[in-house]
């Protein structure tokens, strides 16, 4: 569908993208994970022909977006960073003034229209100014424009910034929905957004490509095994002796709790160790009652921002590959806190 | 082209600025045309018009300052340029819809000879080739507020530049009624120029192969002319500049009533190019 070739993208000695190549299959969501400054808008803006590049191809449904950019820019939906509105119309003359520049022929542009303007709920705002709706609003009459006449892919640029948690929630339905028959790819600083969503997830960090695969293949790759533990006893140091004693345990903390408990930590020697069973002998055999085992939960985001800055330097770990990441962090998967509004990318 | 040509022109009227500009510029080719044909009973229209110049210099910016500068300030041009269209359809249709603009005042402007045919004696002829011609003046102005305009993000930047440039069009007579005769002042002259286009064009492709290969031609074929041919020099800069004058054509004809054909075509060339460098601009932007 989309195929990247070692797009290089260059500001005087500044790479904003350097050497990414990817992908891109049909009916499937990827998600384009990165902290701010990453490149993932630089990569979007080249996929989509809005800036040139310094070297590399990019090739949309087999046509060349620099050789034959008509019939490349015909198969995309774009949804900028910022929504590219203009403030003195209303969001129904903005959306017609879409149809005919996207060259919907006129028998389906009405209906093209009413059923973007449906689905991304701006119907009752229809009349208005753009200048005068909320950031929600304007983002959903971008939203519009992309989706308008559903064009084979989609590819929407931090498309929740800036929504409310149920708009937030909406927005993702939605990107869920079109993922079903269009190829959708988004771009995101939220990690618990993209795997939500995304069924592929490529990493992007100081412009080059660090990680891709599908969720579950990320999370394995960044899934330690390491566990927490509640503990009934007063003696911080008895428990952390008796937790040490237990072969292919390493790195055991312990601090005290309230109401006489211990709050233990500890990671196995190899990450395929599984020590569930021989930590709960060893606190039986030395009559300490084990409250509670789990596995370690860190938020989704440090893991990811231990992987960024783990492998900023100049590695590429492919999920699907042999190589493995050093880094033993533990990771479950609840839902990370959400932080929205951290700010654009700023490349 | 049609899409781009249609919101441009629509924008214009949804806010003030359409507005704004005819209101100005048929108020002062009314006052002129009551002090000048109605109370001075001076027979032609086209010196009522032809003193309306200043009103454009400084109205015509006003047009145009936005039509690249807002875009790109508000980031509107990412839709126009990740959609289905040539950046030459988008430049032509802004370039329309900015005629369209300045057409309606000239419409308003053709009662003018009417009146006067109907209350004396005058040549309507004149004043609607007059007319024309200011027609065509206004497309000059406009493709250069808008190269100026695809140049940077701020309105106001764009405003004042090309304001400065309809200015130095208008009084471009005046300016190179003082260069200097001498054949060293043609040589230096000539060389400045050639220098010039060669680190305009360094500026803008980043190459040094072809602006060098000018600059060095420039330098020699000027300093060997000199030699060859000095009596050609002669003023020679200042009778190639005084060809350029833009405003001079149009003035000869308000004057004088001659049709310089080889004057308006300059003039057409010129807005080719504009309209041309415009489109480039717009390229060159996704390249940076």
């Amino acid at each position: 569908m989309i195929e990247v070739r070692n797009l290089v993208k260059q500001y005087g000695d500044h790479y904003a993208v350097n050497d990414i190549s990817f992908t891109i299959e049909k009916g499937r969501i990827y998600g384009f994970l990165g902290p701010n400054g990453a490149g993932k808008t630089t990569t979007m803006n080249i996929m989509t022909g809005y800036i040139g590049l310094t070297s590399g191809q990019v090739i949309v449904n087999g046509h060349d977006i620099q050789e034959e950019p008509y019939e490349a820019k015909s198969c995309i939906g774009y949804l900028p960073e910022h929504p590219p509105v203009y403030g003195d119309m209303t969001p129904l003359e903005y959306v017609t003034f879409a149809a005919e520049l996207k060259n919907i022929p006129a028998a389906e542009r009405e209906e093209s229209i009413k059923k973007a303007m449906e689905l991304t709920k701006i119907v009752d705002v229809q009349d208005r100014l753009i200048k005068n709706l909320s950031k929600g609003y304007r983002q959903r009459v971008g939203f519009a424009q992309a989706i308008l006449g559903f064009p084979e892919v989609i590819i929407l640029d931090e498309p929740t910034v800036g929504l409310d948690p149920r708009q937030i929630h909406e927005m993702r339905e939605l990107i869920r929905s079109l993922g079903k028959d269009h190829t959708v790819i988004l771009s995101s600083h939220i990690l618990s957004e993209v795997q939500d969503v995304c069924d592929h997830i490529i990493i992007i960090h100081k412009g080059k490509l660090i990680a891709q695969g599908t969720p579950e293949e990320l999370e394995n790759q960044m899934r330690g095994a390491a566990m927490e533990l509640t503990l009934k006893s007063d003696d911080p140091e008895k428990v952390g002796a008796i937790l040490s004693a237990i072969p292919g345990a390493k790195n055991v903390t312990c601090h005290p709790a309230k109401n006489g408990e211990v709050m233990a930590e500890l990671e196995p020697e190899s990450k395929t160790l599984d020590l569930r069973e021989a930590v709960f002998g060893a606190c039986a055999a030395a009559g300490c009652p084990l409250l509670m085992m789990k596995p370690s939960s860190i938020s989704l985001e440090s893991v990811f921002l231990e992987l960024i800055a783990d492998t900023g330097a100049e590695k590429e770990i492919n999920a699907a590959g042999a190589e493995k990441p050093e880094e033993a962090e533990p990771e479950q998967s609840p839902e990370a806190p959400e932080t929205e509004e951290k700010g654009g990318d700023t490349e | 082209m049609k899409a781009v040509y249609k919101r441009e022109l629509e924008s214009y009227f949804n806010t003030m600025t359409g507005y704004v500009f005819i209101a100005i510029v048929s108020a002062f080719i009314g006052l002129y045309f009551v002090l000048y044909n109605l109370r001075m009973g001076h027979p032609y229209f086209a010196a009522a018009l032809a003193s309306t110049i200043a009103v454009f210099i400084f109205a015509v910016p006003v047009l145009t300052m936005k039509s690249f500068a807002e875009e790109r300030k508000t980031k509107t041009d990412q839709m126009l340029l990740t959609y289905p269209v040539s950046v030459p359809s988008i430049v032509l249709g802004k370039f329309f819809a900015m005629m369209t603009v300045y057409l309606i005042p000239m419409l308003i402007g053709c009662l003018c000879p009417l009146v006067i045919r109907i209350v004396g004696t005058g040549s309507l002829v004149i004043d609607y080739s007059t007319i024309l011609l200011y027609l065509l003046l206004g497309a000059f102005f406009i493709s250069i507020g808008m190269f100026v305009s695809a140049l940077t993000d701020s309105q106001v930047i764009a405003a004042v530049v090309t304001m400065a440039a309809l200015l130095v069009i208008v009084i471009w007579d005046a300016i190179t009624n003082y260069i200097p005769e001498t054949p060293v002042a043609s040589l230096i002259g000539f060389i400045v120029i050639f220098f010039l286009a060669a680190f305009i064009i360094y500026r803008t492709t980043r190459c040094w192969t072809a602006p060098a290969l000018i600059a060095i031609f420039g330098l020699v074929a000027s300093v060997a002319c000199y030699f060859l041919a000095e009596d050609w020099f002669q003023g020679a800069l200042g009778k190639l500049l005084a060809a350029l004058s833009i405003y001079g054509t149009i003035n000869n004809f308000i004057t004088y009533y001659t049709f310089d054909v080889k004057g308006l075509l300059i003039i057409v060339c010129f807005i080719i190019l504009f309209v041309y460098l415009t489109i480039q601009a717009v390229q060159r932007r996704r390249w940076n």
